[in-house]
């Protein structure tokens, strides 16, 4: 009895073994599809960074817009990656008394022009119209590789905005707007041609959630610094520069990418919490709605840092040092040198043929003008003997 | 009725008249935004385009190699179609069509040659085949051509040879066996999967691996040499010498897959972006494979691949690593050094980390002349440049004897299948760029469409037309070009700067532009048509209250 019960036992136990490691074997494999279900697919990352606003005392939006760049740059996505428009120079501006930078924490704790800052749109060509074509690709041709943004369907881009803003609307430099339903256009044209993976869009201004709002593309996450109604406001004033630095919103923001480095898996709910009401006087919103993933999978450094797939390579072709063709094309070199004429300079300047070009065109106006003095002012009394005229 | 007023009613209707027939179609026409006609219907009956890729195959039977029944019935042709299981809207067919024919003299005397080397050197040179077509020479079962276990050879040059049977379906055997031979020259479900892996909807993230370049019209290539440490090394490589001798030729028999242009440069104190770690058992550094992905961030911002061109840049750099950290081995997952030292990344290109020889460091003193080893570089640059386009070892029939690649480091069938994979690939997008500008221009109502806009569109709709014939009817290289043409249309039609030429208006903005001017016309017009109706209304009444 004794044994059948521990035989019975120990076939259970054996049963319960099986049973769990068949189920862990399971759970594994769904655990690598359900990781890969939730890794963002894409391959490289780009950012636009757009400041819309100039003048002196709009100092805070370069130096929000210059913060997200060194975030974005030290997060790893490389230059060549990055759009940058800025739409006033504050670094050299007359009125800067710190020349060459741009500080984002009062006592100038923090430069974040830094010193290899690559801006690609300046001053006023930050324009709604070339904002557009950025992000449409419909620029005209012979625009500059680093001004275009060339994603492709496997992109992440960050899309990042900032300056004075209203309802529907940002304002460019004073004189134009876009307004949401264009930027939602534009953002639909990206999706047709499928010029994104992802997309995620930051905006710092007043009412910065009526830009969201019409948004109808898939695959887009919105951040927003304040409702509609409500105005963002700015962070604090340095007494030494005498403007405000940064706005609060974007202050908190940066200090919140200031921990993350590119292993870090903090997610989007985190960028979420960024900046309460406590903090930032204005309610920052966000929509996802459009987005596929929970974003709570979705890893800050999928849109701020930039991470390469990488493989090694374990093939090699085999090459033989083929020194024959080498030495044919030393020969055929030297025939080439022996055929070519001694080359000659043509004259570059000649002083010669000058003067006497211009000592011929004189005597013929002379003889010209004398000849008219004859024929016309003495009239029909024939030919006078023609003054002599001297060449001076 | 005083006739002023009748005078003045005719005067108002004569107002309205001239103001709805005449004035609400003037502004309507003048206001709308400018679309020359497209060919819609075309368009949308592109996605339904059925592709078939014909890959003409020549058979050539020697005497002995099939019964001699069989051989009475030759020439003939067969024709083996199948279709291509992918998700995507398009349906490709792949057709083989086999010409079977007997051996002509010349080709029985080189088959019967002793190896199989020398009969490929003499069947070779009386003619170049055409781009993707195949020939498969057929000999007997015995023959001493291939060794004895091997039943098919697959040669560099768009030919294989294969052993016949003697055997009443020979037939039907060995055109089994030359389709899959066929297969693994050009065309398989993998290679046409890889090329359109960015069209089809599912897998986006297992196919990672297989991530050839996007076809463009053509690629920079650049070679970089980094040292971040010239007090110790004084590094020379003759990439010129190497360029024009292995780098050539190569991309010589790629040059129908578009314009290569080469380039190299030297850095001097360029890092890489991660510190490698000391293994004590080997004294030498050591790169792990996770940290492999952070290194290209920091030195690619150096490279200056962004001023070099417009086409996709491949980026090989050869790193010598700094004294303090020689030799640097890479690692690979499972913590053993890996042999080729290098890693490479799609569609960006490849690092290779030379160690310097310890023994250069006995005699001299810093900086030590090093020369670079420029065999071993390309070989692994090379094999690189393989991967990254794409150009992968094909499934091989069993018992197959593979030729490797001769001495410019591509098959010509290599190419061929590439040239397939690129035509569908470029196929794909045309299509997929037209129909997303058609449903662009349906969805945003004011993007403007100018005449030579419409032209692109016309002329790549043409070419995709004339890409799909010519794959139909076998003519490779003619169906690669008209499908670069296609894209190379429709990407300039969509991309056009004018079609964003005019910005939006939003509806409250028209109406303030439109009410001053329409209001103050148009209030008057209609209450003198309202007074006008209702006193013929009151007109009509009156008569029968008389009666």
């Amino acid at each position: 009895m004794a044994a059948n019960s521990f035989r019975s036992r120990a076939l259970t136990a054996l049963a319960g073994l099986l049973a769990l490691s068949f189920g862990s074997l399971a759970d594994s494999r769904i655990e690598d599809q359900a990781e890969q279900f939730f890794r963002s697919g894409h391959t490289n990352n780009w950012a636009v960074l757009v400041c819309t606003s100039r003048f002196w005392f709009n100092y805070r939006h370069v130096a929000n817009t210059l913060s997200v760049y060194r975030s974005v740059k030290r997060l790893g996505i490389p230059d060549s990656h990055i759009v940058l428009m800025l739409a006033d120079d504050m670094a050299c501006n007359a009125r800067n008394p710190k020349p060459a930078t741009v500080f984002s924490h009062k006592n100038m704790e923090l430069n974040v022009y830094g010193d290899d800052v690559e801006v690609d749109y300046r001053s006023y060509e930050v324009t709604v119209e070339n904002f557009l074509r950025v992000l449409t690709g419909r620029v005209p041709p012979g625009t500059p590789r680093s001004k275009r943004l060339l994603s492709d369907d496997r992109s992440n881009i960050l899309i990042y905005m900032t300056g004075h803003g209203g309802n529907g609307f940002l304002k460019f430099q004073d004189s134009e707007e876009i307004t949401n339903i264009e930027l939602a256009d534009a953002f639909e044209q990206m999706w047709q041609k499928r010029r994104y993976n992802e997309l995620l869009f930051i905006i710092d201004t007043c009412q910065g959630a009526s830009m969201y709002e019409r948004f109808y593309s898939p695959n887009i996450m919105a951040l927003a610094s304040s409702q509609v109604g409500e105005d963002s406001l700015s962070h604090q004033p340095d007494p030494a520069i005498g403007v405000h630095l940064m706005d609060r919103y974007t202050f908190y923001v940066l200090e919140f990418l200031e921990e993350i480095n590119p292993a870090s898996q903090t997610n989007m709910n985190d960028l979420f919490q960024v900046c309460p009401k406590s903090l930032c006087v204005s309610t920052p919103g966000h929509r996802t709605d459009l987005f596929q993933r929970d974003p709570k999978n979705v890893l800050i450094t999928d849109f701020f840092g930039s991470v390469r797939k990488v493989e090694i390579t374990t093939e090699t072709i085999s090459l033989q040092p083929d020194l024959g063709i080498m030495e044919s094309s030393n020969k055929e070199d030297q025939i080439d040198e022996e055929r070519m004429e001694p080359l000659k300079y043509a004259e570059q300047l000649p002083v010669a043929q000058i003067i006497h070009q211009s000592l011929f065109w004189k005597e013929t106006a002379a003889h010209l003008g004398s000849w008219w003095n004859n024929t016309c002012v003495s009239g029909a009394h024939g030919a006078q003997e023609p003054a002599a005229v001297h060449p001076s | 009725v005083p006739p002023e007023v009748v005078r003045g009613k005719r005067a108002a209707l004569f107002f309205a008249a001239v103001a709805i027939v005449l004035g609400l179609p003037l502004w309507w026409k003048t206001t709308e935004t400018y679309r020359a006609p497209l060919p819609y219907s075309q368009i949308s009956g592109l996605n339904a385009l059925q592709l078939r890729l014909m890959v003409p195959v020549t058979v050539v039977f020697t005497r002995d190699s099939v019964p001699l029944d069989d051989q009475e019935k030759l020439p003939f042709t067969v024709v083996h179609e199948r279709e291509i299981p992918l998700k995507y809207k398009m349906k490709i067919k792949c057709r083989f069509q086999k010409a079977y024919r007997r051996a002509l003299d010349h080709e029985e005397e080189a088959l019967s040659l002793g190896s199989v080397q020398e009969a490929e050197t003499m069947l070779a040179e009386p003619q170049e085949q055409s781009e993707g077509s195949l020939t498969v020479y057929v000999i007997s079962e015995h023959s001493p051509l291939l060794p004895q276990d091997m039943m098919s050879y697959i040669g560099p040059k768009r030919t294989a040879v294969m052993r016949g049977i003697m055997h009443r379906e020979a037939f039907n055997i060995i055109g089994r066996r030359i389709i899959q031979v066929a297969q693994a020259m050009s065309l398989t479900e993998d290679v046409l999967a890889a090329a359109l892996a960015d069209h089809l909807p599912e897998d986006k993230w297992s196919s990672d691996k297989r991530r050839p370049l996007k076809s463009s019209l053509g690629y920079e290539i650049t070679f970089s040499l980094l040292n971040p440490d010239p007090k110790s090394h004084d590094v020379h490589w003759d990439i010129e010498g190497a360029v024009q001798r292995y780098v050539q030729p190569f991309l010589n028999a790629l040059s129908a897959a578009g314009n290569f242009s080469v380039d190299s440069q030297i850095l001097y104190y360029a890092m890489l972006g991660v510190n490698p770690r000391f293994d004590p058992a080997s004294s030498s550094y050591y790169l792990a494979s996770h940290s492999l992905p952070h290194v290209i961030n920091p030195v690619e911002s150096r490279l200056g691949s962004s001023a070099a061109s417009l086409y996709p840049v491949l980026n090989f750099l050869l790193y010598v690593p700094e004294l303090a950290h020689s030799p640097l081995y890479i690692q690979d997952k499972d913590g053993a050094p890996v042999a080729t030292n290098a890693f490479h990344s799609p569609r960006w290109g490849g690092i290779m980390v030379y160690n310097v020889d310890p023994k250069a460091y006995n005699a001299s003193k810093l900086p030590v002349r090093v020369e670079v080893d420029m065999v071993r570089v390309m070989e692994v640059f090379l094999a690189q440049l393989r991967l990254l386009f794409g150009i992968a070892q094909p499934q091989l029939p069993p018992k197959c004897l593979f030729s490797g690649p001769k001495s410019e480091g591509l098959m010509t069938w290599e190419l061929d299948r590439l040239l397939w994979a690129r035509s569908v690939e470029n196929l794909a997008t045309a299509t997929t760029t037209l129909t997303s500008l058609a449903q662009l221009l349906g969805k945003i109502s004011n993007i403007v469409i100018k005449d030579d806009v419409a032209s692109e569109v016309y002329r790549a709709v043409a070419a995709v037309q004339k890409a799909a014939e010519e794959l139909a009817s076998g003519h490779l290289a003619s169906a690669f070009v008209a499908s670069q043409e296609a894209v190379t249309s429709s990407e300039r039609a969509f991309f056009d700067p004018s079609l964003l030429h005019l910005l939006y208006f939003p509806d409250d903005q028209k109406f303030a532009i439109y009410i001053p001017l329409f209001l103050p016309m148009a209030v008057p017009i209609l209450l003198s048509l309202v007074k006008i109706f209702l006193e013929t209304r009151k007109s009509w009444k009156k008569p029968e209250k008389i009666d």
